[in-house]
């Protein structure tokens, strides 16, 4: 992640107090993580939809080819739910048969 | 809160938090992995739904990658200790 996570904390370390908060902390490290998530849910997802639902590129997004997107992304989001389950499932399993 | 001169519990607390939080966002990470290989695989042209077909698709492709990746694993390891490269 650009910048690291040195600056944005200086008022959650505590200031000249030095005592840190550790709860606001995590507060600020959650979003700016969920944040380059979405960026990278959706960078992928532009390029597989793209990739999909574009074919000769015209001179604007016809009706259909924006459909298309509309679906591609619901779909790619249901997809990762699948995948995100599945993989939760297999380290389960791992673990369990540790 | 802190002893004086004595570490502040704050940090191991911190350290605890820190380390859930990678190791969530390296499952996301790998999901993501996932995603790239196995989205190609499985769907055709999105619809208004995923069919199971496609579910089930998805779902094995994980398996099938992580068993994938334990085979190379295992196999090179071998090959290694065989003195090969």
């Amino acid at each position: 992640m650009e910048g690291g996570f040195g600056s944005e904390f200086g008022a959650a370390g505590g200031g000249a107090g030095g005592k840190l908060d550790p709860g606001l902390i995590m507060e600020q490290v959650k979003v700016q993580i969920a944040v380059a998530n979405a960026q990278e849910l959706l960078q992928r997802m532009t390029d597989k939809c793209f990739r999909k639902c574009i074919g000769k590129p015209g001179s604007s997004l016809d009706n259909s080819e924006q459909k298309c997107i509309a679906m591609c992304m619901d779909r790619y989001m249901d997809a990762w739910n699948t995948v995100s389950r599945a993989y939760n499932s297999r380290l389960q399993r791992e673990r369990a048969n540790m | 809160m802190a002893e004086p001169g004595g570490p502040d519990p704050a940090v191991s607390e911190l350290q605890r938090l820190v380390a859930a939080e990678e190791q969530r966002a390296q499952f996301t990470a790998q999901v993501h992995n996932f995603m790239d290989v196995c989205w190609d695989k499985c769907v055709d042209k999105p619809g208004s739904k995923l069919d199971s077909r496609t579910e089930s698709c998805l779902a094995s492709c994980v398996e099938r990658f992580i068993d994938t990746t334990l085979s190379i694993t295992n196999r090179f390891a071998q090959i290694v200790q065989k003195g090969g490269h």
